[in-house]
Parts: C-alpha cells; structure tokens; sequence
C-alpha cells in the first residue's frame, strides 16, 4: 500500500491516463511527478492496467512518460482543532499561508498541511481501561468559543480499549494524546489530529432525526413564509444580479447556528474577499465575539483549476459532518451548486462519457442527491442533537429553471427560494419570488395564520394581473382592498431592507409581533367610499408601518410608532 | 529536444497530429510548410501521438512538413519595449517594428490568491456621466458592454481608452473588422494615447486559432505590469467571437457540446480570463472593461448569460446610448459614497425620475391624458435625455452632478424630487 506507481501514458486537458501495475483503488491520490514539483490527483477511473486521473492542478507541462506515485489514499480532508478562522482552496490548503509562501499568485504543486502547528489545553475525558468506538470523545480542548471534542478516529472499526491518556496540559495538535489497543493486540498512537475521505459521509452517531426545529435566519420572508429547518436543505436559485450572494452572505451573518462554513465554489474572488475583510470585523450577537471564530471558508474561486472545484464541496461537508459530531449545529452554504455541476461535466465530457441533458453526465442528479443527503439532524451517541444545514445556490443558464441542475436540486431539498428577475429589477430585496417557492418545514409563526396572509397575496397577485388587462376602471372595489393588502404585505413584510441596521434583521419574537399587527390588517373589512380612498388610506398605513419596522426595538418610540399605527388602520375598521 | 519530426499523421480543421516522444502538454512547436513557418502548441498527448492546434490555421500544411518542438510554452516578451507596439494573436509584430524576443513570460498563468487581494477602493474616471454619475467604474472591476452588433461599442472602447485616468491601456481585438481596427489604430494615434497602449489584434480574416490567444496575451502583459506598480486597463472586444472561436475548435476537435453549441468549459474559460482583473495589495491593478455582443439581443444567449455570472455588472448599450437600467455596477457602492455627499441621493432620484418619465411615455404612447406631473416628466426625460445619457457629453463627475441638480430645478420644485431637504439646500441652484 502507498508505493504503487505508473507513468503517464495520454494527457486531455485535466484528464491524465497512467499505466500501472499492481492495485490500485478508485478514488485514490496519485502524484504526477513534474522535476521538483508534484501534482495532486484522483483515480476517477480504472480499465485494466490504465488509470484515468482527473488532476487538481493545470497539465501543461506534463508528457507521456512522467512518473506517477499512487498514494493508497483516498482524498482525505485533515480533522482536528484549528480549523475555525481558516481560509481553505478546496483541497484544504490554508490560502493565507500559501500567499506568504508564494506571492501573489497560487503556485501549482504547493500543498500545505490543513491543521496549524499549534498547541492547545487538552482535557481527558476518558481513562486508561475505558472501551471507546470510534467517534467518542477522548478529551476536549476549548477552540474559541466552543468545546472541540477529540475524538476517536471514524474509520476505526470495533471496540478499543485506552491504554494510555495524557493527563490535563499543552499539547502539540500533533503529539499522541492517546493509545488505544483492540482485541487482536494492534495498538493505534492518536493525536488530536486525524483525515476522513471527503466522498464518504460520515456515519458515527445514534440515529437521524426529522428536522423540526426552525433554523432562524432573521429574514422575515424566509423564516415566517419560506423556513428553513436546522439539518434541513435548500437551494437559492436566480439569474445574474438578482441577489444569490447578498442573500448568502446575510444568512452566514445572521443564521441562529454554532458553525458556519461558506464553500465559494467556482464563483467571483471579489465576493470572497469581501467576506474574507469583513467577517473579521463584525461581532456575533451569539457569543458577542468576532463572526469570523465560527466561520470556516473554503474557496475555489472560478479561475482555480476545475477539479479541485468538484472537491471543494466534499470538503465543506466532511468538515461540517465533524463539528456536528461535537454536538454542534453546523450550516454549510454552497455558492454556487451550478459550478460544482458544470465542473462534473467537464470531467465527463474528458472521459467519453455518453451525455444527457444539455452535456450534464447521466449521473448528475445522483451526485447532488447524495451531496444534499449529506445534511439532517442526528442524535449522536451521548443523547445530544446536532446537525448540518445545506443551503445551495443554483445559476441556472439563462435564469431558466427548467434545467437540469435546477430541477435535479428541487427533488431533493426541503425549501425551494427562487430568486425572480421582476422582483431584482424592480428593487425588491430579498428577490424570493413568493409564489414559486415553497419549503416543506415549519416556520416561526402558526401555520394557519401564515396560510391565510398568504392566500391574500395570491388573491392579490390575480387582482393585479386582472387589472392589467380590465384597468383599475374595471376592478371592483373589493378587489382593489384585496390588491392594495397584498402589495402592502409584499412592502411592509416581505421586503426587508439589507442595508437598514434595524430592518436587515429581524428576531423571531419582532417576527411574532409585526405578523400579529399585519394580520390583524388583513383580515380587516375597511370602511373606504372609493379607490382613491383605498389608495391613500394603504400609502399611510405603509408609510406608518415602514416607519415603525425602522425603530429598533430598545427605541423609546419603538411603541408609540406601533400605536400610531394601530391607531390610524383601527379608525377605518368597519363594524 | 530540437528534433524535427517530418511526417504529419492527421490533419482535421486546425488541429495536425504526430508521432513523437518526450513531448510536454502545452508546448510550442515550430510547423514550417511551402508558405513558411507557423506556430503551434500541443493540445493533447496519447501515448507518442501528439495533437497540435496550428495558430495560422492547417490550410495549406501538407503532411510531409516539418515540425519541431521547441520545449516551451507559449509566451509573449514583456517590456517598456511594447508601449505603443501592435501585434497579432500569435505575438507577433503588426505594424513594421521589430519583433520582441526578450524577457518572455508565459501567458495563461496561475490565478491570484484570494488572500492576496484587496478590496477594490479607487473610482476610474471616464468623464461619461452615464458611467461617472450613474454606474462608477472602479479599479480592478471586470465589467462588459453588452450590445448588440451596430451599435458604437468600439466608439466608445476608444474614448474611454483615451480619457479614462489609467498609466496604460491594453487593447485585445478579437475578430475585429479591419476598419475597426484601422478605427483604433487611428483615433488612439490622433489623440496621443497610443504611446500608452498595447494594442494585440485579431481581425476577422485571421486564422481561428490566434483569436483565442489574444485575450491571454492581453491579460499576460497587462498583469506584468500591474505587478511593477501600473493602473492598467485592459479593454477587450469583442468576447463573444472569442467564445465562438473556441466553439469552433471545441466541435473540430469532437467534443460534446453543451448548449448551442458552446464547449462545456466556456464558463471556465471565461471565468480564467475575466478573474486576471485584480488589485494587486502592494502593487498595480488591472481594470477589464470587454465588449460582449448579444446575438439578437437575447441576454439570455450563454455568451452574455455565461459572463454575467462571472463579471461585476455590466453595461447596456443600446440604441446609441448607455442604458440606466439593466446597466450595473456591482461595485460602485465601494467608491461613490467617498466622492460628493450627492452622489449616492441624486443618483438614486434621478433614476426613479426617468423611471417615471418611462411610464408617462408609455402611457402618452397609449392615448392618455397628460397631467401636470406627466408633462414635468416627459421635459425632465428629454433634457436627462440629451444632456447627460447623449454618448457624445464628455464632463468630470463634479460638474455631471451640477448638471443634474440643474436639470431637476428646470423642471421640479423642490420636494417633487423626493431628495433629502439639506441636500437640496446645499446644492439646489439658486
């Protein structure tokens, strides 16, 4: 094992054939050997003695003869304390420290190691004679605001018994920590460091459970109309411009989790610094510490080679697997799902691959299926629950979603925000078209209220498409009420201003009070004479509410601006 | 390594292949046929059969030529030398100067690492009011005009070439007309910028293979000279016939397509050249301005749809004139808050104005009766018209910010505008 080797015998594009002898596994690392330099890549298929390697790193340069070592490994992502703060490529190289190694620019065949070299306060908390599996806690160290639990390798099969544990102290991340012995006699020196194959899921916990508690994201048009569950999935699909990233970004702020890891898969450098400067700077509400101590990034902007991007989310979810083996709730946002598809299609097109839709290979809807899998709420061994959120966005060519990444991604996620062109162009921000989307999981708010305000959009909506046709002339004054309340609920509660400090978020217990007020108008019969009337009577109530949603709530006029509101709708109630 | 290989396997479109060993991915090669030598670079190797793309494409090569691998990848010499030079798709000089050979530098190099990157800060000044005042172009963005054929793209390529405050230009044609390209090669020489600029083209008549360099060239040279410190703007045009370009070659050489025809590693191949704009922390930057034209203005057509992803906005030309909407720029909310306390406000009302005065004209068009309001807005359009959208309005910011506020009092009172009071009585004229 790990000593295999071959030679290169035919190089298309990213696509490398090596001939080999003895055995070799799919899936497993292989080094094509450059001088001084070494490139990283993945057996993705075998045909007798040929491999086919798709490799991590541009290929020029490489010729027919070069020597390729096989590493026996499959390609791993390295787990263990320090992986908070960092900034990863999507093979898990530190991009800070890779820019002090080389410059400017990322240098092929430079590969770092994941992990910080660097100590940390270790407390057992198993002893010498316990019988541990893998994934149970030998320790802890404190990793910023969180309890990291050491754990027993994953891929450790049967039972172990501890025959040594360090006592309390500082240890090296890499130092043996522990050694474990199983009933054969092997013995095994653990650190607080070990790598888990990033195709694998990881397995080690009780049970999976329905998810059924909101994951809050303190938008008010996601968490009352469109929630999201913690170990649930979504997808964000839209055209260019109409807000993916923004809507992104927001939820990484405010979402109501431990950990957040944002894979920026084949899109802009630009809005990863963005976050990258940022995050830093800002303060989680939660722990009152900065964003960035529970934000991992993993990106593999558009411009970095093509197959590292098809790794890059495998390695976002392996690590958001591990943290929620801590008992932590972990959301992992993709950006975008599309990039990762179309990196799957470039490979298969190399390959020879018998294509299907628009190119995409047949087993497209297979691989996002089992990637959006990946997500749920488990209860992990000592009783606690714990999950992975996966939200994915979608640019589907043309902002049609008639394609086939869009559609393979809606059979499998639980909440579906389709993001509209109408609503960007026409500056309604968050540009989740209300209508088309849909979520399967409980929101914040009774479902039956949510449902009635709802169907008074809907009736509005058909109001206005009528109007369009028949003028405001031809609507009867019913009607028009019904239009002026659905554009009043779409102003005052499904837009929400992200640029606002008060109104870009929006807690559950504001969610709660602001929907009380809402509802209460909407289901108001109003004594107005005529259209004018209506119009005028809904710009105030807008006016004053607006006005209201802009008070922060520890503002002395947060309840006077409430009444005054109350007040003025209640003068034209009828009855 | 200097072996010449003299039997020729295969010859399909412009792809030429041969038995050879110890041959890297990406080299260049030397092809030398009846009509002289050629430049080519492997594109594939399968076992000792190696494929090469002949940049003057395989017309004319017959299979007994001669081929001799020079152990390099493609590269373009990088200097001062090259100010005010023009040269084709293979490096090669257009006009009579000498050929360059020194200091080459590989072009297609590595992406920039996202640590090393800054977040963008500086306007770029065009003294176009549409780009100034409405849409601020900011250093290091990568934004495309998006036009359909007709319209005065490169006109307005040239003039923004000419007035834009950058050190140097770099001009990347690809399938340009050569009227077009004597255009830039004329208004760039009248106006004295040409001794900034670099100029690598591609017209229309010349072979299919060159037109893909150019873009890579353009971008090697600019980035070189971004790392010694430069503001360097790269304007490309027109990308769209480099996407076809590699249409072309991706369907010669038989791979599977993936919509319309376009190779299913157009998004990456758009995505590499596009993500070379930057601003270097410590050192220059390189600002790509490129022209996509929309075939039958279909925004959705994978060129436009495919660069809209990838790029920060973009900019509608139509009907002889930027358009306020649909025209984006992603990144002007890094700069326009720094440069007059109006800018953001009168940006956003005057906007909103000519959205109204839209719906007056549609409304007009339609038979209605015309308000007083309405008649406010159809003089406010007709003066936004042609004193600020007209392509030809050449004026600093500053003074495309007076002119707004003087439009607004010719046609509206004070509070019709929607803009906040103290504002208004700091710049409203008196």
């Amino acid at each position: 094992m790990g000593n295999n080797k071959g030679h290169v015998v035919s190089v298309n594009g990213n696509m490398v054939n090596v001939e080999f002898t003895g055995a070799i596994t799919k899936n497993e690392v292989g080094y094509i050997i450059l001088g001084n330099t070494r490139l990283k890549s993945e057996v993705i298929r075998i045909n007798s003695n040929i491999a086919s390697l798709q490799v991590y790193e541009m290929t020029g340069g490489v010729a027919v003869g070069d020597e390729v070592e096989f590493t026996g490994e499959l390609l791993s992502a390295e787990l263990g304390p320090g992986l908070l703060t960092q900034i990863y490529d999507g093979l898990q190289n530190p991009l800070p420290q890779l820019a002090e190694e080389c410059g400017f620019f990322l240098q092929r065949g430079v590969y770092l190691t994941a992990i910080p070299d660097k100590n940390w306060d270790f407390t057992p908390v198993c002893k010498v004679g316990d019988t541990v599996v893998a994934g149970d806690t030998l320790g802890t160290v404190p990793e910023g605001v969180f309890t990291h639990k050491i754990m027993v390798p994953f891929d450790l099969l049967g039972e172990w018994k501890v025959v040594s544990i360090v006592k309390s102290g500082n240890y090296n991340v890499r130092s043996t920590i522990a050694t474990i012995e199983n009933e054969n006699g092997v013995k095994k020196d653990l650190s607080m460091v070990f790598e888990w194959p990033v195709k694998k899921a990881i397995k080690c916990y009780e049970e999976r459970l329905r998810p059924d508690e909101t994951m809050v994201t303190k938008i008010r048009l996601i968490d009352t109309f469109l929630p999201v569950a913690k170990g649930g999935t979504y997808c964000i699909p839209g055209p260019f411009g109409a807000g993916k990233t923004v809507l992104q970004h927001l939820t990484s702020k405010n979402a109501d989790v431990d950990i957040v890891i944002i894979a920026a898969c084949g899109e802009r450098a630009g809005e990863v610094v963005e976050v990258l400067k940022e995050f830093p700077e800002l303060i989680d509400p939660k722990t009152g510490r900065s964003l960035m101590e529970r934000t991992i990034i993993i990106c593999n902007t558009s411009s970095m080679p093509v197959a590292a991007r098809e790794a890059s989310v495998y390695t976002a979810v392996t690590l958001a697997e591990y943290y929620r083996n801590m008992g932590l709730d972990v959301l992992l946002l993709a950006d975008s799902t599309s990039r990762w598809a179309q990196a799957m299609r470039e490979m298969s097109g190399r390959l020879e691959e018998i294509p299907g839709e628009e190119a995409f290979p047949a087993y497209l809807e297979s691989k996002i299926a089992e990637f959006y899998e990946r997500a749920g709420k488990v209860r992990l061994k000592d009783g606690t629950t714990a999950s992975v959120t996966i939200g994915g966005t979608v640019s589907p060519a043309g902002g049609n979603f008639e394609e086939p990444v869009t559609q393979a991604t809606l059979k499998v996620v639980g909440a579906f925000h389709g993001l509209s062109r109408e609503r960007s162009d026409a500056r309604k921000y968050p540009a989740i078209d209300p209508l088309e989307s849909w979520s399967k999981y409980e929101g914040v708010l009774p479902a039956d209220k949510v449902s009635k305000a709802y169907s008074i959009l809907l009736r509005g909506n058909e109001v206005n498409q009528m109007m369009k046709v028949v003028g405001e002339e031809g609507t009867s004054l019913e009607d028009y009420i019904i239009y002026q309340k659905g554009e009043l609920l779409d102003s005052v509660y499904l837009q929400q201003n992200s640029f606002d400090p008060v109104d870009a978020a929006v807690v559950v217990e504001r969610q709660v009070e602001t929907f009380d007020v809402l509802y209460d108008i909407l289901m108001s019969n109003f004594a107005l004479d005529d259209k004018k009337d209506v119009r005028l009577f809904f710009n105030r109530v807008r006016q004053a509410f607006l006005d209201w949603n802009g008070t922060a709530q520890d503002d002395k006029a947060y309840s006077s601006r409430k009444d005054e509101l109350i007040t003025l709708y209640k003068e034209k109630v009828r009855g | 390594m200097q072996k010449v290989y003299t039997k020729i396997e295969s010859i399909v479109g412009n792809v030429i292949t041969v038995r050879a060993t110890g041959v890297k991915n990406q080299d260049l090669a030397e092809v030398t046929t009846k009509s002289g030598i050629s430049y080519a670079n492997v594109i594939k190797l399968d076992h000792d059969l190696v494929s090469l793309q002949v940049f003057s494409g395989a017309q004319g090569i017959s299979t007994g030529d001669s081929v001799r691998f020079l152990g390099v990848p493609m590269r373009v010499s990088f200097s001062d030398n090259l100010l005010g030079r023009i040269f084709n798709g293979s490096g090669e000089p257009r006009d009579k100067g000498p050929a360059l050979n020194e200091n080459m530098i590989e072009i297609g190099g590595p992406s920039v690492n996202p640590a090393k990157r800054i977040i963008p800060k500086n306007m770029i000044r065009t003294g176009i009011p549409m780009i100034d005042v409405f849409n601020t172009l900011v250093e290091s963005q990568k934004l495309p005009i998006f036009s359909i054929s007709g319209e005065p793209y490169n006109q307005l390529l040239a003039r923004i070439a000419m007035q834009a405050e950058v050190d140097m230009i770099v001009l990347g044609g690809m399938g340009l007309k050569y009227d077009d390209y004597l255009f830039f090669k004329e208004t760039l020489e009248k106006s004295g910028a040409m001794s900034r600029t670099i100029m690598f083209i591609h017209t229309a008549s010349d072979p299919t293979v060159e037109c893909t360099l150019v873009p890579d060239m353009a971008l090697a040279v600019a980035e070189q000279f971004a790392l010694k410190g430069k503001k360097v703007l790269v304007l490309l045009t027109d990308m769209t016939n480099y996407c076809d370009s590699l249409k072309e070659m991706a369907i010669t050489m038989d791979q599977v397509p993936s919509n319309r025809g376009y190779p299913g590693d157009l998004y990456s191949n758009l995505a590499a050249r596009y993500e070379k704009a930057v601003d270097f922390d410590g050192a220059g930057s390189v600002t790509i301005l490129g022209v996509t034209t929309m075939p039958g203005d279909d925004v959705t057509h994978p060129v436009p749809d495919n660069t809209g992803y990838i790029t920060e906005g973009q900019y509608y030309l139509r009907g002889g004139h930027i358009e306020p909407f649909g025209s984006l720029s992603r990144l002007k909310q890094q700069v326009n808050k720094d440069t007059r306390d109006d800018h953001r406000a009168l940006m956003d009302a005057m906007i909103k104005l000519y959205a109204a005065y839209k719906e007056s004209v549609e409304k007009k068009a339609m038979g209605f009766l015309m308000s007083e309001w309405d008649e406010k807005l159809l003089k406010y359009g007709s003066l936004f018209e042609s004193k600020l959208m007209d392509l030809s309005v050449n004026i600093p910011l500053e003074e495309a910010l007076d002119l707004g506020w003087e439009i607004l009092a010719e046609c509206f009172e004070k509070n019709e505008t929607g803009l906040k009071s103290d504002l208004i009585s700091k710049y409203w004229p008196k």
